[in-house]
Parts: C-alpha cells; structure tokens; sequence
C-alpha cells in the first residue's frame, strides 16, 4: 500500500494506492485521481511548460506546453529538444510549435498568441 | 599636472570639488566605487543636526553650526529635498534632564539659534506618538532632513559641469612625493597633482599611510538601520533622538525627505567595514526606537541596511594640512554631524589651498541645477511635460511613479548612473515599498538600451554585483 | 474623459468584471492597464494549473488570460494600456498617466478596484546580511525567466513555501539551476500539496519545514545563506544553522493587496486583509467603487478570483442601471478566533441575493473540522471539512432565508476540530 498526494487538481487528496490488488485506488474525490493514482505508481506522467524563442515579437520568449502529459523520464530529454527551437511571430494560441516531441508522444503548442 | 586631486567623493569630496570648481584649478576627483556617495554618505540617518552636541570651541562646533545655516540656499540651488524639521531630544530620567540642560548650554555656546527645553506636556503637544514616559526634551528648530546622496550628487555633478574630472571605478594604490609635488597611482594611471584633498571616508587613514602621513585613528563604527513605509512616515514630524552616549547620538526615529520614516542607528565597533545587517543589531535598534515611539510598526519595514562611521575617540574632525607631508589635506575623522557640516569644512577646504595657490573665479561657472521630479508636478505641468517628452508619460517605478523621462534625464546629466542602484539614488526608482522587485528588469533595460551593453553585463552596484547569469534554455549561455 | 465604467487594473480580475459588466448591459467600459497588455501576473505564470473550476479543464497562466482577452474582442471594451492610475478621488474621478494621452482626468460613472497585489519582499521580514545582487522576490525572478528569457542563477535557495516559490523552483531546476533547498518559517507549507509534490519531491529537492534564513553573505554577489531551525515563537535557534553555498536567494514570502488607491480615495480597509471592506456584492464603502480579485483578498486560485469579479462587474452594471442599494438591515460577518479573516465584511440583508459565498482563511492546520455559521448563540448553519490549511482559502455558501430568522445583526464564523 503507497500512500500519495493527487496532483491533479488543487484540491490534493490523499490516495491509497495497494500495488497488490492490481494498483486499487481510495481517498480519490472523483474519477480522475483513481486514474492518476494508477498511473503515478506505474507510469507517472506530467504536462510539461516552459518556454522557446521567438522571433519578430514582442517579447523574446513563447510559453509552450505538451498538450498531453508525457512520462516524466521523457522530460529531460524534451527540455533539452527546447533549446533547438525557434519560433516565428505571429504564433496564435494553440498552434502547434514542434511535433512528437523528443518522441514523446506529444506536440508542442503555443499558449499564447505573439 | 593637477593642482589638485581630491580622493574620495562622498559628500565631502563632492563638497569641496562643488567648491573648488568655482576657482581656475585644474581638479580630479578619484573614486573607488562605481558611483559617488556610496559609502558613509548614502547610509546614515541624513540628519542636519543643529549643533548642540560638538564641544563648544571645537573645529566641530563650528562648522556643525556654519554647515546648518548654509543648507537652505545651497539646497535651493541645487534642487535637493530639504527640511527644517526640528528635532527633540527625549529624556526618561532625572540624568537625562540633567544632560538636556548640558546640551542646551552647548548649544547656546555654539550659536545653535532658538533651542528651547520643553516639559513632557509640550513635548507631546508637539509629538503625540512619543512614549509616556518622556520627562522633557530639547528642542532644536533649526535641525533638518536631507538626502544626503542627492547633495552629494549635485554638488558633484555642476563640479563636473564646470570642469572637474571625475574618475569613477578609480581606487589610489599608493601616492608618491617628489619635487615639491604629488603623483598619485591608480590601476589605471598616474596622476601628478601639486595638492591632495584626502576626502577618503573611512579609508582616509589608508590614504595617509600611503602619502606618508602617520594615519588617523579609524574606528569602524557600524550603525543598522530599519527604513520604514510610507504609512509611517508621518508617525513623528521631527526627528526624535534619544539622550547622546558615550557611542554617538543614539537610535532616532525620523521622517525622511522621501517620505518614510527612518529609525537607527545602533553603534557597534568592528574588525573590518563589513554593512552586512545582524539579528542582534537590529534587535537592538528596534528596541531601542520603540522605547522613544512605542506605536511604530515595524512590521512596515521595507529596507534594512547598514553604515560605516569614520569614528575615533577625539571630540573633532581630524581635518588640516599634515604636519608630515605639505600639500596633502587630510579631511579625515568625519563622524557625525560630517553630513551638516559638509559645506562648511569644503569652503575651509577652499582657504587652504588658496594659501599654497593662486584662486581667480572662473567667469564662466554655472552654480545651480535643476531636476524634473514627475511626482512632485502639478497637474498642468505634467501634462507639459508629456507633451514636451512623452517617455515622462511612461511610469517605471509604480511605487514611487518615477517615469522613464526622469531615468533618462539622469543618464543624461554631468554623471550618468551605469548601475541599478545608481537610478535609484538618481531618481527614486526602487526605492518604494516594492523595493525594485517591479521596476528593476525595467531599469536594467533602459540601461542596457541607452549605455549599450547586454542586460546580463548591468550590475546592481558595484562590480561583481551582476543580476543576471545568463539566457534561459535556447539561448545563448555566457 | 469619461466612462461609465472604469476598470483599474487588466488582470484576471479586470478582465472577468469587464466581460461581466458587458454582459450585463454596460457598453461605455474603460479598463486602465499599466502594462502594454492585459493579462496581468497570469502571462508570467506559464505552468499549468490554472481553470479547472472555471474552464473544467487545465490550463497555463497565458492560456487562461488569453481566452478572457478573446472574449473582449467581441465586446465594446476599450483597454488604456501603458497607463498608469496615480490618483483614485471619492467622486470616482482617476488621474492618470500614458505617452499618449499625457494626464488624463477619467470621470467614472461607476470604478471597479482589480490591482491586485504585490510580493513582500527582504525587507518586511528583516532577513539580516548582505545587501548583495542575487536576491529576488519569486514573482521578479519569474518575470526574468519566463517573459525576458534570463537566468537569475545557477544555485538556488528559496524562502518561503508559497505556491510561487514552488513553482519557480522547478522552473529553474528544468532550466538547468540547481535548487539546494526550500526554506518555510511555519510548520508547514502555505502553498498547495500538488506543488510540493510536482515542483519540489519531483525534482529531489528539500523542503525545511520550521526554518528560515538567518544571514545572507556575499558583498556584491551572494555567496551563501544561513537557514536555521525555529523555535515554536519562530525564533531561530542557535546551534541549529545550515549553511548554504549559493549565488541566489528567492524570497517566496506572501503577497498584498495593493492598495495605495483604494487609501488615496479614503475607501475604507480590513487590516485583516489589508483590502477594502466590501458589501455582499462587492462594494467599497464608498457607493459606486466595486473591488474583487487580490486586491480584495489574497486567493490561491485565478478561478475564483474570475468568480468574484464576475459578481463586481454584475454588480457595477447594477449600480450604473439601479442606483445605490437601499441600506437597509445591515450584517456584519467577523470569524472566530482561528479564522483570521472573513468576507465581506458586510452584508445588505434587503439588497443580498438568495445565497451568497462567504469566503476565509483559518489561522492554523485543521483536520477533520467543522464551520459553524453563528448568530450569537443560535447556529445557523454548520459545514464539514476533512482537512484545512492557512494556505488555502475556504468557501462556504450562506443561503438568504437562514438569515430570516435571526434577530440579531452579527454572524461569527467559527472553526471547530470536529
């Protein structure tokens, strides 16, 4: 039995996660802190948010996420990917920026418009 | 050759070029830091004291006094935030009463106008914040707050504008004599000069080792201090002392030129001229205000910092020509009132050197300065502003609404800041409750647009005091 | 110049009344932003986290501010950017001041206070030491690294738990700093468990519960900090010092309301949240001034200041289309002794809606607890929580008819340990 804090939301429940029947989850407030307990004890994900250059706009950096969470042993190597990146004013919000990721299995996108 | 070189541009070192600038002298002034006024002047009470303190007949006496009575015009003429505030010294025992009465006859000795000791009763009537337990006070009309690095800045900057060269960054390394002249060395230079004005602060007895000179005695006397919010900065209108002690005026709460309230210092001898702030300091100093103002908040604290004094255990200044070395001025020892006395030590300054050289006015100085303070304009005159430059329409600093025009304007006088801290004493940016966590990056960028030079190359203060380690991720990493 | 409707500040809270306000029928609205845009602090705070409760769904700082600066596109909104507000007069006249228009003078039918706040910074905590380069309030290091694309250092200790602190300290260990630790003076954290989870145990890095930075060393740049352990009173104690060979102190130390205006204006302030007192819809105490967002109160989440602003603006369009609210039986609500504020402060019994949202703060840690709803000894209502932090603000719902049957004009509202 693993005992661990839901990141999910703000509200922070305190789940009980026994890897021994099949990663059965409690202390869940909703649906999806069951999903998350699952998944952090078997392949914990994170939404990554950073930022990349961009050129031609009115500040000199883009905030970019993953549109989905990607497995935190990914993150480096995505951070990593950042450093290659150049984007071009305008980018409006939700524009994908870099596809697939460092093989991530998630795009990167703009979260704003510039 | 220089006729002279002054060492040192703290308030004293700017006073005497303010002065000397008026004569056809060829000056240097030589600074150490990256800035003017960076040491004793920019941290210390910013008092005018009245000049009931100084021993009647000592140097000190006097020049308190002269120093006082000549700071309305020279203030006036060069647009610094002034006031004749008045101070009281409290009493809390009979001792102390006693010790007023001393002062008072000081006082009155010194020529010290309009003193008047007043009862608790008075005392309250004129400052209702003060303890309980207040017995009498002294009252002094004529004692006054200034921004002593505003003074000091202007009178450097028309010394500048009528010809003195200033070298900033510019430590003396070690001073030669030969042939009746001096050369002084710096990492950069030698300079030959025929006389030294040593304005060196609380270095002034390193500067004498090296002209030859036996140095002065220089106790480090370290003072901590707590700068309070605006909301409080009218919880006294005067400024409050507490009966002098064997170290110095003891702990004061005082309204400042810039609004807040000022409370400090305590005095504590140490090894080395080391500013850094101690629990146990400002444990002290707090203790010590409240006992005088036992409302203030100091949960409104917005700055804590700390300022070395030149002290030593003479009753005067250690100011003259060296019995050792003619031609070197040492202007030394200058603990408080130093500030207040600083105009008058600089014209005494004058008449030594014109006993050694010949002083003919310069026809063509310009005295006078005048600075556009956005906040302080009426309506009608900021719209004139603005319409005349826009960027005064730009506010940089929200806490204190100093607009990029002023910034501009400071990089564009005699003496134009290169660094963070610089703009602030120039212009009040950072220096609200705020403390530049806003306007900071935006400052570093004006400064890194007009001086061209990268952001991460703008320091704080001094060198080495860098902001900035590098780009994020992407970009290039130095 | 003149508006029906002037808005101070262009922040989450500005934006939301804004678009409330429209909705609502004003049309002649003005919102004075000192920044070239709007958005506020949100387009700083690139993480993820934000409208969850709002939108159903996760979304970054920017992504959050940009949907409501969509909404306003379709709108007769007008937005003042550059411009500062120096001046906020009881009449609702604004002093304020840009590059293009110089100073202006904005009559307002009706203002709606949204500035926000600020971070605390070294001095309101009196952190002995040094005053050397290197040391930033989270919210400027953020502003440093996220929007301009700079470093602010390489070794990092950060005081204070707050959420920014959280948030800053992973966002510098993904830029390649190396965070040594993170400082908190209280027994426990003031920001939210997913951050301690997600930016601090993440990434390894420590959190000293009980501790705080006793002396900063460095002449011009920082070269280390002290952290020491504190007693329960907070005090350091001796014998217990760490030291920490770092270039960089991050001070995460709380946030206030900002509210040099509202004092300006002579609007009265709760010392408890150091943000006007307002009316159940809002109001200041001076009629036609609305505020709401962290200028108000400080929140933990961007939703429920949306929330509130929403009800400012509604509430503003009101006042514009109505009047002033009839006085009437007025309701103070004060918390008990472990709550350290409440709001609002004041409720117009014939003005106030069917149900309204109360909203505090505990002093201390609860577990399993009770809210208990008081007029004087009858208790008009009672809430059940499993667990409440000083760090996370509380809600509760108080329906209009529980109000009906007490005769008395006070609530209290109390915590309990259930």
């Amino acid at each position: 039995m693993k005992e661990i804090i839901c990141i999910v939301c703000p509200n922070g429940c305190r789940l009980q996660v026994d890897e021994a029947a099949d990663y059965a989850v409690s202390g869940h407030k909703c649906p999806r802190g069951k999903t998350y307990g699952r998944e952090e004890l078997t392949n914990p994900v994170r939404t990554l948010t950073s930022t990349v250059r961009i050129e031609g706009a009115a500040y000199p950096r883009l905030p970019v996420k993953t549109d989905h969470p990607i497995p935190k042993a990914k993150i480096s190597a995505v951070m990593a990917q950042l450093d290659a990146i150049l984007a071009r004013s305008p980018v409006k919000r939700g524009d994908i920026i870099a596809e697939n990721i460092a093989d991530s299995g998630a795009n990167l996108v703009a979260c704003r418009d510039l | 050759m220089q006729d002279i070189v002054i060492i040192g541009c703290g308030v004293i070192g700017a006073a005497c070029a303010y002065e000397l600038a008026k004569y056809n002298l060829a000056v240097t002034i030589l600074e150490a830091s990256s800035d003017v006024a960076n040491g004793t002047t920019k941290a210390n009470s910013a008092i005018i004291h009245a000049g009931y303190d100084p021993i009647p007949g000592t140097g000190m006496a006097k020049l308190n006094v002269e120093g006082n009575a000549m700071m309305d015009a020279l203030c006036r003429r060069l647009d610094i935030p002034f006031k004749r505030v008045g101070s009281h010294v409290l009493a809390f025992t009979e001792e102390e009463l006693i010790t007023l009465r001393t002062l008072y006859e000081r006082g009155t000795a010194n020529g010290v106008p309009e003193l008047r000791l007043l009862t608790a009763e008075e005392t309250k009537a004129m400052e209702p914040s003060v303890s309980e337990e207040v017995k009498g006070s002294l009252f002094a009309p004529t004692a006054g707050i200034i921004s002593p690095w505003e003074l000091t800045l202007a009178m450097a900057e028309v010394a500048v504008r009528n010809g003195v060269t200033l070298k900033l960054n510019t430590p003396v390394t070690a001073i030669e004599r030969r042939d009746g002249h001096f050369t002084v060395i710096t990492p950069k230079e030698r300079i030959d000069c025929r006389l030294i004005l040593n304005a060196a602060g609380i270095h002034a007895g390193e500067i004498m080792s090296m002209a030859g000179d036996t140095p002065c005695e220089t106790v480090f006397s370290r003072g901590e201090y707590y700068l309070l919010d605006k909301s409080e900065g009218d919880r006294v209108s005067s400024v409050i002392f507490q009966c002098p002690n064997r170290d110095g005026k003891g702990v004061l709460v005082a309204p400042t030129v810039h609004g807040n309230l000022i409370v400090g210092p305590n005095a504590e001898s140490i090894d080395s001229p080391d500013t850094a702030n101690t629990s146990r300091g400002l444990n002290f100093t707090r203790t010590q205000a409240m006992k005088s103002v036992p409302s203030l908040s100091i949960r409104d604290n917005i700055r804590n910092f700390a300022g070395i004094r030149a002290n030593h255990s003479g009753e005067d200044f250690l100011i003259g020509e060296s019995a050792k070395v003619p031609g070197l001025f040492n202007l030394a020892g200058i603990k408080s009132p130093g500030l207040t006395a600083s105009p008058a030590i600089a014209k005494l300054a004058a008449e030594w050197v014109g006993k050694r050289l010949s002083l003919t006015e310069k026809q063509d100085f310009t005295d006078g300065r005048k600075v556009i303070r956005f906040k302080h304009l009426t309506a009608a005159e900021k719209q004139t502003v603005i319409a005349e430059n826009p960027l005064y329409g730009r506010v940089i600093c929200r806490c204190e609404t100093v607009t990029e025009g002023e910034i501009l304007a400071a990089l564009r006088s005699p003496i134009p800041p290169t660094t963070i801290n610089g703009v602030k004493r120039r212009v009040g940016a950072g220096m609200g409750r705020c403390q530049g966590g806003f306007c900071g990056p935006r400052v570093q960028e004006i400064l890194s647009r007009e001086l061209g030079i990268p952001m991460e190359e703008i320091n704080l203060d001094e060198d080495g005091s860098y902001i900035l380690t590098g780009r994020t991720k992407g970009e290039q990493i130095k | 110049m003149k508006a029906q409707l002037a808005i101070i500040g262009g922040g989450p809270a500005g934006l939301a009344a804004a678009i409330a306000a429209h909705e609502a029928g004003v049309r002649d609205i003005l919102i004075l932003e000192r920044d070239r845009e709007c958005g506020g602090i949100l387009n700083q705070c690139i993480h993820n986290g934000f409208g969850l409760h709002y939108f159903g769904e996760e979304l970054t700082g920017p992504e959050y501010a940009g949907r409501f600066i969509d909404m306003l596109k379709d709108t007769s909104v007008r937005v003042l950017s550059d411009t500062m507000a120096l001046d906020l007069t009881p009449e609702r006249v604004i002093h304020t001041v840009n590059t293009a228009e110089g100073y202006m003078q904005i009559e307002a039918g009706a203002v709606i206070l949204a500035m926000g706040c600020r971070e605390r910074t070294r001095g309101a905590i009196s952190i002995p030491g040094t005053r050397a380069a290197g040391i930033f309030t989270a919210g400027a290091a953020q502003r440093y690294v996220n929007i301009e694309g700079y470093m602010v250092g390489k070794r990092v200790v950060v005081l204070g738990s707050g959420d920014i602190g959280l948030i800053m300290s992973r966002r510098l260990t993904l830029e390649g700093a190396e965070v040594l630790a993170c400082v908190e003076l209280m027994p426990y954290s003031s920001g939210l468990t997913r951050n301690i989870v997600q930016c601090l145990e993440d990434f390894g890095i420590p959190l000293y519960l009980s501790h705080t930075v006793t002396d900063i060393r460095g002449k011009n740049r920082v070269e280390g900090v002290t952290v020491s352990r504190v007693d329960e009173n907070r005090r350091p104690i001796p014998g217990t010092e760490m030291i920490f060979d770092c270039d960089t102190l991050l001070l995460s130390v709380g946030l206030i309301p900002e509210n040099e205006l509202s004092k300006q204006a002579g609007i009265i302030l709760d010392p408890r949240t150091n943000g006007p007192e307002v009316y159940e819809n809002m109001e200041c105490s001076i009629p036609g001034i609305f505020a709401c967002g962290n200028v108000v109160q400080v929140h933990d989440l961007v939703d429920f200041v949306s929330e509130e602003a929403q009800l400012a603006g509604r509430s503003a369009a009101e006042f514009l289309q109505k009047g002033s609210k009839p006085a009437g039986r007025l309701i103070t609500l004060t918390g008990g002794s472990d709550v350290s504020y409440t709001l609002p402060q004041k409720i117009r019994f014939d003005a106030m809606p069917d149900r309204i949202k109360l909203s505090f703060r505990v002093r201390r840690s609860f577990g399993e607890s009770k809210i208990i709803l008081r007029a004087g000894d009858a208790i008009l209502a009672s809430f059940k929580r499993s667990h409440m932090a000083p760090g996370e603000m509380e809600r509760v719902t108080l329906p209009k008819k529980l109000l009906n049957e007490v005769s008395g004009n006070e609530i209290i509202l109390e915590v309990k340990e259930a």
